[in-house]
């Protein structure tokens, strides 16, 4: 989009820059005053008590939460009201949702081509070639022509991971990717993000999978009553968190 | 006592019997008694059909039942049109089979069974007959095309459309083709009036009614004002209200040189009012979308028609299908409405019929029930139609 304005240098380190995010929900405060920083290729894992806001936080990334107060900067964008510059940011962010969200009147290859279609206007051949190619990179390139009720939550999952990858986004958010999955099934969703980390996509990830955390983050960020209180790399955040609120959220969540 | 039964077992028919309809004492006697009272019915009625009635103002009546007053020499256009829809319904079987081909089959047996009724040459006419034939000749002609030449959907929605199109050049006529002088439509009437009002009714307050539905969910306050008034003011009036008002009142309000057709008029205050009430039945549907279906479309960017139009109608449309067509199915019945002011469509035609002749006086149940029997033939065509399309959308269902 030519005339949506970056201004910022689109080539910067930097390919998310929020500073002082406020949100509220009516009266409630649910973000206050968030400011990050997130480099390009850089593995973000946020984690903290449920309603701490960390997935308010990252569904203003790509709007679907309207931040009211604050900045936030996508690959040059700013993320304003005005609707280019929110369609210009949707264009380089995935999102993956802890339901899944997989358009159920659709067979998994339709779910993966509608946006490359409608928003990028490809072809249908390429997209579906493209489509293919994700399937197999998720793993279940056999299930292309099945509608996703007929589909397992894990695979379900794979097939919401490859429609997002399909648009070719810059950043992928993910949100609890896991925590709707039945326990045999969220090694398979990990493998599949594991494998995208290694191929230097920028992430941040709301999980609860500390084991994940610790292998693939860059940094770990930790979120309590709509505030960051604490970011560190994994080592040190499990080893030597300085907040008192971290070291009581990481022996609820590692001890029991 | 009852016996088990694997679920898989092929039974004999003394079996199923036993697990049926006699598996205890009070089910033996629920089943003797039914079956005693359907042979009562079914005897008298089968009697009443076959015996006591005469069908005598129902067979001298055919053209008035089926076209009303449309001009006696012009009968050609509507048998041409009927014929016409024979051949796209063999076609669409040939092509696509599924749903079509019990509409393609029953279309050509019944006619055929009509074109060798063993009654005399002056119940049904020679002429008539070879129409009657004509049809399952067209249907089959139809299928082989339809198997032979077509691919794909589009030729047969073109064709579709096309027939659409020529069927109103045809009743209608047009100015200065000698063979096709126009043909009023004050005249038109029976049968062929109610498929206009229900046809044109149904094809215009479906769009109509989504539109309506989505704008009530609207965030623009006007336009979800608008339509919620709308809404509620049509859904607060009786349809014979709506009529009258479309059918005296509007010319009132036009200038004094619009004249809008009568049928136009009637087609318009059913269409409205058919809108209100699909619209509500369409919100239902997009109520039950959940709010993770709107937050992936625009999480991969698809924009808010994109959205509505890929994702979200399809969804609410299926759900509501048989509220819809049961919707279809009332339009339908309602044509019969049209009678209070002044159309004569099939049931204003028996009446005409029963009242206007003192030899059939005494014979009008003989009318009504062919009326009703057309009635539920086309009512339970929808139907049908309905739930084979429900049963085909069903699949990934959640």
């Amino acid at each position: 989009m030519a005339d949506v304005v970056r201004d910022v240098n689109p080539g910067s380190d930097n390919i998310i820059i929020c500073r002082d995010v406020h949100k509220w929900f009516d009266n409630f405060h649910a973000l206050r005053g968030i400011s990050l920083t997130v480099r390009r290729g850089e593995k973000v894992v946020i984690c903290g008590p449920s309603g701490s806001g960390k997935s308010t936080f990252i569904r203003t990334i790509n709007r679907l939460e309207e931040h009211q107060q604050g900045t936030i900067i996508v690959d040059g964008i700013e993320l304003t009201h005005d609707i280019r510059n929110i369609h210009a940011i949707r264009q380089e962010i995935g999102m993956v949702f802890q339901q899944f969200n997989l358009f159920p009147h659709l067979k998994v290859i339709d779910n993966i081509t509608l946006a490359p279609i409608w928003v990028r206007k490809w072809p249908k051949a390429k997209a579906e070639e493209i489509a293919m190619q994700l399937l197999e990179r998720v793993g279940i390139p056999e299930q292309a022509h099945k509608y996703p009720g007929q589909l397992s939550g894990g695979q379900q999952q794979r097939v919401a991971i490859a429609r997002a990858l399909a648009m070719q986004p810059k950043i992928m958010l993910f949100d609890e990717p896991t925590s709707a999955l039945d326990p045999e099934m969220i090694k398979e969703v990990l493998d599949v993000m594991r494998e995208l980390a290694r191929s230097g996509m920028t992430m941040i990830v709301v999980t609860h999978e500390m084991g994940f955390a610790r292998e693939v983050a860059d940094r770990i960020i930790f979120f309590d009553q709509g505030q960051l209180i604490e970011e560190a790399p994994p080592a040190e955040f499990f080893s030597n968190p300085k907040s008192e609120r971290t070291r009581l959220f990481l022996s609820q969540i590692l001890h029991h | 006592m009852t016996t088990a039964y694997r679920p898989d077992q092929r039974l004999s028919p003394v079996q199923w019997a036993r697990k049926n309809l006699f598996s205890s004492p009070g089910n033996a006697l629920l089943t003797v008694a039914a079956l005693a009272f359907l042979f009562f019915v079914l005897r008298g009625l089968i009697h009443w059909i076959f015996f006591t009635a005469n069908w005598e103002p129902v067979s001298k009546n055919f053209k008035l039942f089926f076209l009303g007053q449309y001009p006696a020499d012009q009968v050609w256009r509507p048998g041409l049109m009927v014929l016409l829809v024979a051949f796209l319904f063999g076609l669409s079987w040939g092509a696509r089979g599924g749903t079509v081909r019990a509409f393609a089959i029953t279309l050509a047996v019944g006619m055929g069974v009509l074109g060798l009724l063993p009654v005399s040459l002056e119940a049904i006419s020679l002429r008539l007959r070879l129409w009657f034939l004509a049809n399952p000749l067209l249907v089959g002609l139809g299928y082989l095309a339809g198997r032979r030449l077509v691919r794909g959907v589009r030729p047969l929605v073109i064709g579709w459309l096309l027939a659409v199109l020529a069927s109103g050049l045809l009743l209608a006529g047009v100015e200065g083709i000698p063979w096709l002088p126009p043909v009023s439509t004050n005249v038109w009437g029976g049968l062929l009036l109610t498929f206009v009002l229900a046809l044109v009714g149904i094809v215009a307050s479906f769009p109509l009614g989504v539109l309506l539905a989505l704008g009530r969910r609207s965030s623009l306050p006007l336009v979800k004002a608008l339509c919620t008034v709308f809404i509620e003011v049509v859904r607060g009036v009786p349809l014979v209200t709506i009529l009258f008002m479309a059918s005296i009142l509007l010319p009132l309000f036009l200038p004094e040189n619009i004249r809008i057709d009568r049928i136009l008029r009637v087609v318009i205050g059913m269409t409205l009012f058919a809108s209100a009430y699909m619209a509500e039945n369409v919100r239902g549907g997009l109520a039950a979308i959940p709010a993770g279906q709107y937050e992936a479309a625009k999480a991969i960017g698809l924009n808010g028609f994109q959205t509505m139009l890929l994702i979200v109608l399809p969804q609410a449309l299926r759900t509501v299908i048989p509220a819809i067509v049961g919707q279809f199915i009332a339009l339908f019945m309602d044509t019969t409405l049209a009678v209070i002011v002044g159309l004569l469509e099939l049931l204003a035609i028996g009446r005409s019929i029963v009242q206007g002749n003192p030899q059939w006086v005494t014979l009008q149940a003989e009318v009504y029930v062919f009326i009703g029997l057309l009635f539920w033939v086309f009512t339970f065509s929808m139907s049908y139609a309905s739930r084979r399309v429900e049963s085909a959308l069903g699949v990934g269902k959640r």
